[in-house]
């Protein structure tokens, strides 16, 4: 980001919540950079960019696709980029129908069961079909359950094979280049004021900003955070970001780029190494029953042998998984123990599996290093659904309101739930702070850095690793004994991890395990394309092979400035392969020069016929720029030496998207689930895959134009403050940081408080359809009312780092049971980021009143488990 | 002169041989790319185990809910929210000292486009003991608790204050204060307080930053600087913090931004410059800081040959008196 010459925020508010990765933002200011923020309120990120601008919570597909449409129709785009590492020029088949021609929908829509079919999305092949998926590849409803947008974090999704028809003219009517042109013809910068809320100034002027500072001199970088993940359509923000970037000449260059600003230290590693349902390490998709029931469905539905890139040796990552989970258990004739895996039978997101606590069809719930009786949507669910479980363990720094809902939480005091009635038997084991383990932290730049042990955790507080590993332990004493062939998972694990000075297991053995090894003698892998499928290796994670070559501990280099060079290649380790920036052959151009001498950062030299330059390259070394090889060879073999994109299926940057995402090929704008605004661009009003829970206990507000809208008529948006962190478990038990931030507030625009009779300094109670919470109130410009369509469009702004309980130094109700649960299709995250309620003054009724207020409110606004459910506005216009 | 008023070598003047004699130490920070975290506060706090603050309770200022320096705060961030009129205005008065002469040294000038964001501006500030040249606190203090550092900061021992509070007075930038028991100044009112506080050391005895002394003797940077993310809080030596704040300044001003002015970087003011400049886009007051800080002794002189004349007048009164009575 510091080699930035322009650096738009939007989706986040860096400096806030990641206020020390903001240095590079600083610095990229310090060297005359434009910072751009774009984002519903004016926030402390706001404070020190060049520029804020205010926009409408969820409409930023419009804003962003307004810039696409502007660079496309004034041939601003980075021409050369965009034909030679873009599929910009590829032909889609001729089954692909737009939301252009459908009111809003994407053709191969299913309105019974909400899910879109992709195949008429495909690449047009040469014989005039499409390029289709290997076999075994899911789409629809299956891939949506299992969140299979979310298998892409390491690469793209497979394609049969590279055999695409590309028209470099971009003149084809079937080219993605037209498809985009005409795609977001209608995103103008009117479209931009009446839906954005910005006006035609501000748009010219990021868009000029934009412009100005892309292209082979300069680089425009992105920042995002939740703002962009946290709504139905959130994976599609990201993805018109994407488009942008990529038309701009913006991917794999210095100071260019998207980047996710993740919530805590090392979320990037916890979906590498994943705490999500659907993946296995390395994004290595879960397998699914009746889709991958044999060892080689599930290897060929991940990537085929014939396309392009490094996915097509996706067997070799998959059999030394095996072998590091499984060692001499996993061999040829038992498939490498791929039986020992559990199979997926459909969605296990937590927010199913609160569903299914509620019916009673869970025992057990480790909670550990979250807070969900206060970080979760719709808080008064996740309670509710904690108090049928048999057993519950929470781990944790501090006794969290997830410990503590059965006795303190806001359930007791409405009355609603009982201690006595409550069968739970509640666990709590203390847990060690970072500063107390070892381990790695892996960012947002996918670098890991290894944290060194400062002290021993006091009493009995424990790492996840002891913790774990002595379960583990337990379990499988427990087991010795056992013949039953459903223990032999469980008993044939690697669990050898050699004890450290006090006797827990070394964390270096956990990452020299997840590194690789050659099997017969422990030698470390140095990189992931020395992984076999024949069972000669074994490594926990391929993307992260190479973090401990040469039996090192890379991930703890530590040299000041990270040595010398831009790419700072001497601090830590980045996945994969140390590579600092990805796809960076795009930094050369199509014959291998730098784009300029000022954006030089890797290129081709002829005479040495290597690619060279200030970082690992990302694509085969010795590969000359002009080679052309058939692609049908597959593998890195099939790249072209103008291929950057590497783990794309056909070496691509991605503007169209095929298949991957299981909501539509191209974003495109519909409204928050909750909107008091009408979809201007289309009929459809919300998006048509959201996933849904309808339930009494989640209940939706009426959209705009639907009878009661006006019953909740703001709009809200949740987030963080520096001064805290998330649900509050390590902010709100520290004095140093209670104080700075004491009590629940909302922020509110003066003329909403002239609205609402709301005082600075006052009390404000904010109901939804889920709950009603109480909060101090802050009027200030830092909040605009909008003018949307002609009408003022009010937001409140709420922090969510208070919960209802009396452990901590400070108190307060939680923003997040206001919220709704529905869901992205590709990820199963919720939409947090936007929704309905209505303010009045003074503090919220107390008891079983407090329910009566939020019924009151269901009541005259008419809502039921039905309202908001309905995925398609107007069957008639949208072509079914 | 020096000891009482304009520029002087304070260490010196603190009669530190030259071998115990460091170059004086000192802050700046750079308001204009604070952003607010108050991770200075926190790390002040931890490093110098300083209880808790305030009642818990939202003051409704902006985001600031440690309101002011004080016992228990040696840090304390401000957060100022502007519309239009007060950045003209602030324009209007930086273009002021601007054209007074203000130093412009070394103004790299790429991007000559005016400063956008005019609509409205949220200001935050990092505010700190000044360790002045001329201290006011240890120039009024009766038991030598406030001592003037070899590195020429100003810190109090707490070990022999006896809390008379002539120091808190004496302060011109009402920075130092005493840590209370709970009845003169309710900053801590024990067992009326949400959560658990943190034992409270060293009440009734004054307190303020001591620009970590127990950090500078091991050649440690304090823990607001060591800690700040944007670099918004500078330390080094007073000479080069001063010189970059200059720089910093003369930076803004060709980008534009006249309200950019210096604090405390007058060795000509009334307290003779302070150890902790700062750089700010509005007027002192506007961010809580008093426009002309005047040291009490600054005046001493004055006020000795005024009492002299007095004293001679009188004594000639006297005499008249009992001459003309004889």
């Amino acid at each position: 980001m510091a080699n930035a010459d322009c650096i738009i925020l939007m989706g986040g508010n860096m400096a806030e919540a990641h206020p020390v990765g903001f240095q590079w933002v600083s610095e990229a200011l310090a060297k005359g950079a434009k910072v751009i923020h774009v984002d519903p309120r004016f926030t402390r990120t706001s404070a020190v960019a060049t520029k804020h601008v205010a926009i409408r919570a969820g409409s930023d597909v419009v804003f962003l696709g307004g810039l696409i449409n502007h660079m496309l129709s004034n041939d601003l785009y980075f021409h050369d980029y965009v034909v030679a590492f873009t599929n910009a020029a590829t032909l889609v088949n001729e089954d692909f129908r737009d939301t252009e021609d459908l009111g809003g929908l994407f053709s191969g829509f299913d309105p019974e069961t909400g899910k879109y079919d992709n195949s008429s999305w495909a690449y047009a092949d040469p014989t005039g079909g499409g390029v289709a998926a290997p076999a075994g590849d899911e789409h629809g409803a299956s891939a949506s359950a299992r969140a299979a947008g979310d298998e892409h974090g390491s690469g793209g999704p497979a394609l049969e094979h590279a055999g695409v028809v590309r028209d470099e003219t971009l003149t084809h009517p079937r080219s993605v280049f037209q498809i985009l042109k005409r795609h977001y013809a209608r995103y103008t910068p009117e479209m931009v004021r009446d839906m954005c809320g910005i006006s035609l100034d501000d748009f010219a002027y990021v868009a000029h900003a934009i412009a100005a500072n892309s292209g082979r001199e300069r680089t425009t970088c992105f920042g995002y955070a939740t703002g962009w993940t946290q709504h139905t359509l959130g994976a599609q923000f990201i993805r018109t970001a994407a488009i942008l970037q990529l038309l701009m000449g913006n991917v794999g260059r210095p100071g260019s780029g998207i980047m996710a600003l993740r919530g805590h230290a090392s979320i990037q590693g916890s979906t590498d190494i994943p705490t999500l349902f659907n993946l296995l390490p390395g994004y290595l998709p879960m397998p699914s029953v009746g889709v991958h029931d044999t060892y080689a469905d599930y290897i060929g539905a991940i990537a085929s042998k014939q396309q392009k890139g490094f996915w097509a040796y996706a067997e070799n990552y998959v059999v030394s998984l095996l072998k590091a989970w499984w060692g001499d258990a996993a061999t040829a004739d038992n498939d490498w123990a791929f039986d020992y895996l559990p199979r997926l039978s459909g969605a296990h997101g937590t927010y199913q599996t609160t569903c299914e606590m509620l019916d009673g069809k869970v025992d057990g719930y480790f909670v550990l290093g979250q807070n969900p009786a206060v970080g979760s949507a719709n808080g008064r669910q996740q309670r509710m659904a904690m108090a049928q479980l048999k057993w519950l363990v929470v781990r944790d720094l501090n006794m969290i309101e997830s410990a503590t809902w059965w006795k303190d939480g806001p359930e007791i005091a409405s009355g609603e739930l009982r201690t006595e009635d409550i069968a739970t038997e509640v666990f709590f084991m203390p847990a060690a702070t970072h500063v107390e383990k070892a381990g790695s932290f892996t960012q947002t730049q996918r670098m890991l850095q290894w944290r060194h042990q400062a002290v021993q955790p006091p009493g009995q507080a424990q790492s996840e690793l002891d913790f774990f590993h002595e379960l583990g332990v337990r379990i499988r004493a427990r087991l010795a004994d056992s013949t039953d062939p459903r223990d032999r998972p469980l008993l044939d694990l690697t669990w050898d991890y050699p004890p450290d000075a006090h006797g827990n297991p070394d964390p270096q053995a956990v990452l020299a395990e997840i590194n690789g090894y050659v099997v017969a003698d422990r030698t470390p892998l140095s990189a992931y394309t020395e992984m076999k499928a024949d069972g000669t290796t074994a490594g926990g994670c391929w993307i992260y092979t190479g973090v401990y070559a040469d039996g090192h501990n890379q991930a703890a280099r530590r040299v000041p400035q990270g040595g010398g060079g831009v790419s700072q290649s001497q601090w830590g380790w980045v996945w994969p392969a140390d590579r600092r920036v990805l796809y960076n052959r795009a930094s050369a151009d199509r014959d291998g020069n730098p784009w300029s001498e000022r954006k030089k950062y890797l290129w081709w030299d002829a005479e040495a016929g290597r690619w060279v330059g200030d970082d690992v390259p990302d694509f085969p070394v010795d590969k000359d720029p002009h080679a052309r090889p058939d692609p049908s060879l597959g593998g890195a073999e099939g790249l072209a030496g103008d291929d950057p994109f590497i783990m794309q299926a056909d070496g691509k940057g991605w503007l169209y998207t095929p298949k991957g995402l299981v909501d539509g090929p191209l974003p495109t704008h519909y409204e928050a689930a909750e909107s008091p605004v009408r979809n201007a661009l289309y009929p459809q009003q919300q998006a048509p895959a959201r996933v849904l829970l309808p339930r009494a206990d989640n209940m939706e507000a009426p959209s705009a134009g639907q009878p009661g809208a006006d019953v909740y008529p703001f709009v809200f948006t949740t987030y963080r403050l520096t001064e805290h962190h998330t649900a509050g478990g390590m902010s709100r038990w520290s004095p140093y940081l209670a104080e700075l931030q004491p009590e629940m507030f909302c922020e509110v625009s003066p003329q909403l408080a002239a609205e609402r009779g709301l005082e600075n300094g006052g009390w404000a109670t904010i109901i939804s359809p889920r709950a009603a919470i109480e909060a101090r109130v802050l009027v200030t410009d830092r909040v605009k009312s909008l003018t949307i369509n002609g009408r003022e469009v009010q937001q409140v702004g709420l922090p969510y780092h208070w919960g209802v309980g009396s452990d901590a130094v400070v108190t307060g109700d939680a923003a997040n049971d206001l919220l709704g649960v529905m869901l992205d299709p590709n990820t199963q995250i919720q939409e947090s980021k936007v929704a309905s309620c209505d303010v009045i003054a003074g503090r919220r009724p107390q008891g079983a009143d407090l329910q009566r207020l939020v019924a009151s409110y269901q009541e005259r606004a008419g809502v039921s488990v039905t309202t908001g459910t309905q995925l398609v506005t107007d069957p008639e216009k949208e072509g079914l | 002169m020096g000891q009482l008023s304009g520029p002087t070598d304070p260490t010196a003047d603190a009669a530190w041989t030259p071998e115990h004699t460091h170059p004086r130490k000192g802050f700046f920070t750079d308001t204009s790319i604070c952003i607010g975290c108050k991770a200075c506060e926190v790390a002040c706090k931890e490093w110098n185990q300083n209880p808790r603050d305030g009642d818990l309770e939202l003051t409704g200022m902006s985001y600031d809910n440690t309101v002011s320096l004080g016992a228990s705060t040696w840090r304390h961030v401000a957060f100022v929210e502007q519309g239009r009129e007060q950045i003209a205005a602030a324009r209007t008065s930086g273009q002021a000292l601007v054209s007074l002469g203000m130093p412009t040294i070394g103004a790299p000038a790429p991007d000559l486009s005016p400063p956008e964001t005019p609509e409205f501006r949220w200001l935050m500030a990092s505010d700190v003991c000044k360790h002045c040249t001329h201290a006011g606190c240890l120039d009024v203090c009766p038991t030598g608790a406030l001592f003037r550092t070899e590195f020429g900061t100003v810190v109090i021992q707490p070990d022999v204050c006896n809390g008379c509070g002539t120091c808190v007075a004496g302060c011109p930038f009402g920075v130092v204060e005493r840590r209370s028991d709970g009845t003169a100044a309710p900053t801590y009112r024990e067992g009326h307080r949400k959560g658990e506080q943190p034992p409270v050391p060293k009440r009734g005895v004054a307190q303020k930053c001591t620009l970590c002394y127990d950090r500078l003797v091991d050649d440690e940077t304090p823990a607001c600087a060591q800690t700040c993310p944007t670099t918004s809080i500078k330390f080094g030596d007073h000479a080069t913090m001063v010189e970059t704040a200059r720089e910093r300044v003369a930076e803004l001003h060709a980008q534009g931004m006249t309200e950019a002015r210096l604090y405390g970087a007058n060795e000509l003011d009334g307290v003779g410059g302070t150890g902790a400049v700062f750089l700010l886009l509005d007027e002192p007051e506007v961010y809580g800081l008093p426009p002309d800080p005047r040291v009490c002794t600054a005046d001493l002189m004055t006020m000795y040959k005024r009492a002299g004349v007095a004293m001679a007048g009188m004594v000639a009164a006297a005499a008249v008196a009992f001459w003309r009575g004889r």
